[in-house]
């Protein structure tokens, strides 16, 4: 199994293994799942509650699927642990916070003087995600 | 127009700070070519046939003269001592270094511009109509809904690897001067029964390898809704989009392989889902935006008088203006594509009198337009005679718009890796056959678009006439197209026979402009004979 190189959760980290997503829905008793880039998020969704743990994988950073799957999670209001495991790169860590994640376990340690770097860079967002609880620019040029 | 605040500079100039980052670490060797290529890309740093090429973003093609004198100093600095005008309304150099790349997004963020997003598989720099704001014809200046998807767009995290590009133009004129259509995403702004403004929305088109027109996914998007809309088309086009294959893997694969309704119905309810969440700036955000691009402060009681007596003069000015909507004024496009010019191409001396010609005369605004020409939106009537005596004498007098010496070419063989066949040389050679003045005001509105490859860069499937160039068992060979049009009467050209040379294809349309010449009906243009009499006549005349 991959460390967890950066986790952003006080509660203990799940390290049940991960099941796939066809053998979660079989399994009832499974607290961890990991969907890979075709599946749909949504297949999960009657199962949040029974959740602690959903890996998305990233085969590739590329394949963006990853961040929409997160994303979804969360407005769905899933708050167990959403761990990115695969080809994570330094410059996207901060986005993946944006989407959702919040513990990251990439195939390669990254240096983390540049991960802390590429994670504190960014003072302000132009988009609501919602789910990263960030106020937009536009949420601060108009105070409610 | 636009003007950043504390936010948005804080965001350009974090952007360069990563991205001086990305190469220190390129450098090095921290990132491989391959780790980094994805990165620098979306900083629109692209490794060419012989050196790095930067793309700078021009936001929907508007900027002031501060920022073009800049772009001018730029090309003395970092390249050859030029630009290359892009058909997205960008601008970008050809021989960049990449050590240096990080100092010149530095110059950049201190005038507002930037290089995010312009190359990558991401959302791309926005489009829009080049007369925006000056137009007689439009609703409403498209402008600042383009802004505000700018902002949406730039670092938005869940779309910053798409299956493929994505392009979004914003018109707001029946006269579509921006090939809206042939977008991942067209927005036509409308005025609906009750007379309020939103947004119409299409998806699905695009040139490359498979020229698509996009159909209307939906008529009006409430200006309240229009970022949530865009971000449910969005993510449809992320989670399904195909990844299998790079060339099947533009929205406009997708929405013809669903169907434009399942598409639609993808879309609406994924929006359904997002209007419940808070992701929309409040109108009053759109109306901070909007109070950038009021009117400058035209005078009132001007005359609409010009002295013509100059014939070189009132060649130019019948070629090159355009109406506009406030009376003494008018909008002057500067040709880029003198007689066996590079289209597309300006000196470092050329822009920065371009700059100084627009803060003098156009209220310190100019515009770069898809067709790789430059536009002063607001110039009075009075000054217009002395404005052309300085681009005059300077090269940029040529008064050729939308005819045939009016070409848009991609940067073909002679930069681009991609491409099988040159368009540089083949576009001069056109542009000096058809390079008397008086040939091209007998033959009148005739566009002529030229790509090197496939990909379409050079928009050839949207020409008049279209030249796609092609590799022929190692021989650059020149397939011809008739009858595309990227405005509201948006039309795919079609190939009319076997290819050519270099010099046949020159030959061939010449000829097809003597066809179109003798069976010309009164006012008819190129495209309106050919779509009358169809392609036999120049085929026959061609191949015969």
């Amino acid at each position: 199994m991959v460390d967890v190189q950066f986790r952003f959760r006080d509660d203990e980290a799940v390290n049940d293994p991960a099941v796939t997503v066809d053998a979660f829905s079989e399994q009832s008793n499974a607290t961890a799942v990991r969907i890979e880039p075709g599946e749909d998020a949504r297949a999960l969704l009657p199962y949040l509650d029974r959740l602690a743990l959903v890996e998305v994988n990233f085969p590739a950073w590329t394949d963006g699927r990853g961040y929409s799957a997160a994303r979804i999670l969360r407005e769905a209001g899933y708050t167990g642990e959403v761990r990115g495991v695969g080809d994570l790169v330094i410059d996207m860590l901060h986005h993946m916070r944006r989407c959702g994640f919040d513990a990251f376990a990439p195939d390669k340690a990254l240096n983390p003087t540049d991960a802390k770097n590429a994670f504190e860079r960014w003072d302000n967002v132009y988009q609501a995600t919602v789910v990263d609880g960030r106020q937009a620019i536009w949420a601060k040029r108009h105070p409610a | 127009m636009y003007k950043y605040d504390e936010y948005d500079q804080q965001m350009v100039d974090t952007r360069v700070a990563e991205f001086r980052d990305q190469v220190r670490r390129r450098v090095a060797g921290d990132l491989t070519e391959d780790q980094f290529k994805p990165l620098r890309l979306q900083n629109g740093l692209y490794l060419q046939l012989h050196a790095y090429m930067l793309r700078v973003a021009v936001p929907y093609g508007t900027l002031n003269g501060t920022q073009m004198h800049l772009l001018g100093d730029i090309a003395d600095k970092y390249d050859r001592g030029y630009g290359h005008f892009t058909t997205r309304q960008n601008i970008q150099y050809n021989w960049i270094k990449l050590e240096e790349t990080p100092d010149i997004l530095a110059e950049l963020a201190k005038v507002e511009m930037h290089a995010i997003q312009t190359s990558g598989n991401c959302i791309r720099n926005i489009s829009s109509d080049q007369f925006a704001g000056a137009a007689a014809d439009e609703i409403v200046d498209p402008r600042p809904y383009a802004e505000l998807l700018r902002q949406w767009s730039s670092f938005h995290p869940e779309f910053l690897v798409l299956p493929r590009k994505f392009k979004i133009a914003v018109i707001a004129s029946e006269k579509d001067r921006a090939a809206m259509r042939l977008h991942d995403i067209g927005i036509k702004m409308v005025k609906n029964d009750a007379g309020e403004i939103g947004a119409q929305f299409y998806a699905g088109g695009g040139m490359g390898r498979t020229p698509m027109i996009a159909p209307l996914i939906r008529e009006f998007v409430p200006l309240d809704q229009l970022i949530t809309y865009s971000e449910a088309c969005l993510r449809v086009y992320n989670r399904y989009g195909r990844r299998d294959n790079k060339y099947k893997a533009r929205i406009k694969i997708l929405v013809h392989e669903l169907g434009r309704d399942e598409y639609v119905r993808q879309v609406e309810e994924e929006f359904a889902h997002l209007q419940t969440l808070a992701i929309e700036p409040p109108l009053a955000e759109l109306e901070r935006i909007k109070a950038h691009f009021v009117d400058p402060a035209f005078e009132t009681g001007l005359s609409d008088d010009l002295d013509l007596t100059d014939p070189d003069f009132r060649l130019w000015v019948e070629r090159n203006t355009t109406a506009h909507k406030q009376p003494g004024y008018i909008i002057a496009t500067v040709s880029l594509k003198p007689v066996g010019g590079i289209p597309g191409d300006a000196s470092a001396d050329q822009i920065r009198l371009m700059a100084k010609l627009g803060t003098q005369y156009s209220f310190d605004e100019l515009r770069v337009t898809h067709a790789q020409n430059i536009v002063f939106p607001h110039v009075k009537k009075a000054d217009l005679y002395t404005v052309w005596k300085a681009l005059d004498e300077a090269g940029l007098g040529t008064a050729n718009l939308d005819t045939v010496g009016d070409i848009i070419a991609c940067p073909g063989l002679d930069y681009c890796s991609l491409a099988n066949a040159r368009s540089i040389p083949v576009a001069q050679k056109i542009s000096e056959r058809f390079g008397s003045a008086q040939k091209q005001a007998e033959i009148g509105e005739l566009k002529l678009k030229i790509s090197g490859c496939i990909n379409a860069c050079g928009h050839h499937h949207a020409g008049h006439i279209g030249i796609l160039g092609v590799d022929k068992k190692g021989l650059e060979n020149y397939q011809l197209l008739f009858g595309g049009s990227e405005g509201a009467d948006t039309s795919l050209a079609k190939i009319i026979g076997p290819g050519f040379t270099e010099d046949g294809v020159v030959d061939a349309i010449e000829k097809a402009t003597e066809v179109y010449l003798a069976n010309k009906q009164g006012e008819e243009r190129f495209l309106d004979t050919y779509r009358r009499i169809g392609m036999d006549p120049f085929k026959e005349a061609i191949y015969g």
